[in-house]
């Protein structure tokens, strides 16, 4: 997001919280975030996937809210209000195209109308077809759960973007000679899916609270957080969006402006000046020392904090001026003292993502077993697997994938370790200057361990992170 | 009440700020980390492609020589200082710092008047006598004990003056010039970027800021890859074959007429520079043998033109017992990269080559 885009998303926040507060807010969220999701979206190569894309997000959604809703809330008169108001914002935003300037809610001219309407008939067909296999509603959601998945990898693996990407140009007869992986930026869509994830698990545990149709769009792409997240949790979002919005006060403004401010410096002032300097692939190669290169290396150990935590604090003090309150991401991530508080503190709504729905689902699997796997194994195991499954989250490649074990190996050996000396340590650690000393010790070591780490996020080749691994210990 | 307060309060603190940095213009360009924390630049900041240049260009001549290498470099007693001024061929363009033609003079650790010769890149690209000018003006600050002014025809023309970025964001300093030596400036001048009471406020003034600021952090990459733009070798060549066209600039009448020529920038670059000798050099050309190369020697010139400049200058160096070097067919044409101006790394070395004794010959 620039600059500008997110001065007007937190404009319409304040717009809003100063002189519509109590009136339609649910709406007001639901037309907002709509509009939010097509403007942001960049433009693509793909013609027309530009509106297509959201549009698709939006029928993603109402799908997921369909299988994981209560049988009696499917003929809910307000879900078909929602669903119009769905159907009409979409196609407003698409007769946008017949005005005589350059488009502005949208990335691009939006698409011949009649093509929208007849994927809209087919949608409808579809979801109707769908609305009969009320027999097979337990297994819908898991083949959407793994619908998801299957879209999540052919977007996120560079070769399946890629031959989607070659299979949409041949069918709609578009150039074949510059195919990219990155030609379907599908904005937001990891953030959808884990959050589509989680209600869908949920609807299998029997955990997921009532929630209608603009209440469940609300919450997968609420507009300050659709970008970046935070990944809420929709029983904790529709709490917050229930409870009748007080006036703006001074002290909420103060709060939430304040917020805003410090998310803007972190991103625009901080982020961007150390992106200048940040290890790259370009860079990468050129550094001519090692004292050098580890100075890029924290500087791009900052930026990604400063980008990350900064978008954050314009989420939640955006946010905060709409009465929502979304949970924290980042606190101090850098000042823990081992790895395991540190990945308690840095993204923190998706780690407990996958802790909840990885993590504890597969410890408790394997505990079952009959022979359970020694503690050591099983933590090994799932530790690395659910650092592997982060890594890939961000992206299927090689790199991601180091990354994640980078982590998942590091959680281990501290695990390791701190059961072995955690007694010795404290009958050591007896005076305040030997606490400090400890605490400062784990400091140094967890950040730098994180810092080495992110050699394999910032570059995209495996061989160059070897090679800025070798010069950042005089080796290359 | 409390956040109006705190909003009434920063707005204040904000205005007050603004006036008052209006008011006292601190040269915040004078602060710099270059020559501090990293080492100078051996050639001022100019660049087009920031992210992958680790560079870029501003106009605030404070900022530009504080982060250049003569900046940080106390004069020794036994250090011969030569100021290089000129355009982009000599600023370097496609060549790395060691290759341009300073580089390669330093490289070769001549001596001169029995001091060690030590030449400093103040050329800059953008082609104008006023530019020059303007730089040498500052250049002189750091005690030269010799200045190489490099320079074409292409520099002369009156219109190309205020072209050139630099020259039209520095008007003060150029009125400064005209009033203390004489540079005829026309204050008018369209090409000028106006300033009012707004632009010098720190509103107005927060490009000039941001860049600064940029030119700060990219000294780290300066300093960590030694790369100051993209040296790249998948570029255009120079053209060779041109149309039958023998026109230059607005000199309709195959007469180069003196009084369409900056040479009172030339006159006052020469009275800038007071005793301190200075060597004029017509630099070196790509001399086309391509098609309609009788009418043209290169994209810039037709050859009427650049003859008639050539005997003008002769003239104009004997006149003013100026020492003039005319250098314009030392290099073979294959050895220009982008530009009929522009040469290789192995043109630098000829160059330097022909250069050398001219600097040792002002010892005598």
């Amino acid at each position: 997001m620039t600059i500008v885009q997110v001065l007007i998303v937190a404009a319409a926040a304040l717009f809003w919280g100063l002189f519509m507060r109590e009136r339609g807010r649910l709406y007001f969220l639901l037309i907002t975030s709509i509009i939010v999701i097509f403007w942001l979206q960049p433009a693509l190569p793909l013609r027309g996937f530009d509106f297509w894309l959201p549009t698709a997000t939006l029928a993603v959604i109402v799908f997921n809210w369909y299988i994981t809703a209560l049988e009696e809330s499917h003929r809910e008169k307000k879900n078909w209000v929602t669903l119009s108001i769905l159907t009409g914002a979409v196609l407003l935003l698409n007769l946008t195209r017949f005005l005589p300037f350059d488009p502005i809610l949208t990335p691009s001219r939006p698409p011949q109308t009649e093509i929208l309407l007849i994927a809209l008939a087919g949608l409808g067909f579809l979801f109707f077809f769908v609305t009969r296999l009320k027999r097979f509603n337990a297994s819908l959601l898991s083949i959407s759960i793994i619908g998801l998945i299957i879209f999540f990898l052919a977007l996120k693996v560079p070769a399946l973007a890629y031959w989607v990407s070659y299979g949409i140009r041949s069918l709609t007869h578009q150039s074949l000679t510059e195919v990219k992986g990155m030609d379907l930026r599908w904005l937001g869509f990891s953030y959808i899916a884990f959050r589509i994830i989680h209600t869908l698990r949920d609807r299998q545990m029997g955990r997921l609270p009532a929630v209608d149709l603009a209440e469940y769009v609300t919450y997968v792409i609420f507009f300050p957080a659709f970008v970046a997240g935070p990944i809420d949790r929709v029983e904790r979002f529709i709490k917050d969006l229930r409870q009748p919005a007080a006036a703006l006060g001074n002290d909420e403004l103060l709060v939430a402006g304040q917020r805003l401010m410090v998310g803007l410096f972190k991103k625009f002032v901080v982020a961007d000046a150390l992106a200048m300097i940040a290890l790259n692939d370009t860079n990468a190669l050129q550094v001519r020392t090692a004292g050098w290169m580890w100075i890029l290396l924290y500087a791009y150990a900052f930026q990604i904090y400063f980008d990350f935590s900064g978008y954050t604090d314009i989420a939640l003090g955006t946010s905060r001026l709409l009465g929502i309150q979304l949970p924290e991401n980042f606190s101090a991530p850098y000042q823990k003292p081992n790895l395991t508080q540190f990945w308690n503190n840095w993204h923190i709504t998706l780690t407990q993502w996958f802790r909840a729905y990885f993590f504890n689902p597969v410890t408790r699997w394997l505990r079952s077993w009959e022979k359970p796997l020694p503690a050591p194994v099983m933590i090994a195991l799932t530790q690395v697997a659910t650092m592997l499954l982060i890594g890939f989250w961000h992206g299927v490649t090689w790199n991601f994938a180091l990354w994640g074990l980078w982590h998942g190996v590091g959680l281990f050996i501290h695990n390791r370790w701190n059961d072995m000396t955690r007694v010795r340590a404290s009958e050591w650690a007896t005076t305040p200057f030997r606490k400090t000393a400890l605490n400062v010790s784990g400091i140094f070591l967890t950040f730098n361990f994180v810092a080495l780490g992110w050699i394999f996020f910032a570059l995209s080749a495996t061989s160059v992170s070897w090679q800025v691994f070798l010069k950042l210990f005089g080796l290359g | 009440m409390k956040t109006l307060n705190i909003i009434l309060k920063g707005l204040s603190l904000f205005i007050i700020l603004n006036i008052l940095f209006a008011l006292l213009q601190p040269g915040i360009g004078r602060i710099s980390a270059y020559n501090l924390i990293f080492p100078g630049r051996e050639r001022l900041p100019f660049g087009e492609n920031s992210a992958k240049a680790y560079n870029l260009s501003l106009f605030d001549l404070d900022a530009m020589f504080a982060s250049h290498e003569i900046n940080g470099s106390q004069k020794a007693a036994d250090e011969f200082r030569v100021i290089l001024i000129g355009d982009s061929s000599v600023w370097g363009t496609l060549l790395k710092p060691e290759e341009t033609l300073a580089g390669q003079l330093n490289s070769a650790k001549l001596t001169a008047c029995g001091k060690n010769m030590r030449v400093y890149n103040v050329g800059y690209p953008t082609i104008s006598l006023t530019k020059d000018v303007l730089l040498l003006s500052r250049g002189m600050k750091y005690q030269p004990d010799l200045v190489i002014w490099m320079t074409t025809l292409e520099a002369f023309p009156l219109d190309k003056q205020v072209a050139s970025p630099l020259v039209a964001n520095n008007k003060d300093s150029l009125l400064r010039l005209a009033a203390s030596f004489g540079l005829k400036v026309d204050p008018n001048d369209p090409a000028f970027v106006g300033e009012n009471v707004w632009d010098r406020t720190l509103i107005g003034r927060q490009r000039t800021l941001a860049d600064v600021f940029r030119l700060q952090i990219y000294g780290v990459m300066w300093a960590a890859t030694g790369i100051d733009q993209v040296y790249s070798t998948d570029y255009q060549k120079a053209q060779t074959d041109f149309d039958a066209d023998p026109s230059f600039h607005k000199f309709g009448s195959s007469v180069l007429d003196e009084k369409s020529l900056a040479m009172n920038a030339l006159e006052t670059g020469v009275k800038l520079v007071g005793n301190i000798p200075i060597v004029i050099v017509n630099e070196p050309m790509l001399i086309s043998n391509g098609k309609n190369s009788d009418i043209r020697y290169n994209f810039f010139y037709p050859r009427w033109a650049y003859d008639q400049y050539r005997a003008l200058m002769t003239g104009q160096s004997l006149n003013h017992r100026w020492t003039y070097v005319d250098l314009w067919d030392a290099v073979p044409a294959n050895q220009f990269t982008n530009s009929a101006i522009h040469l290789t790394s192995l043109g630098e070395t000829q160059l330097a080559k022909k250069i050398t004794p001219i600097i040792t010959a002002v010892c005598k």
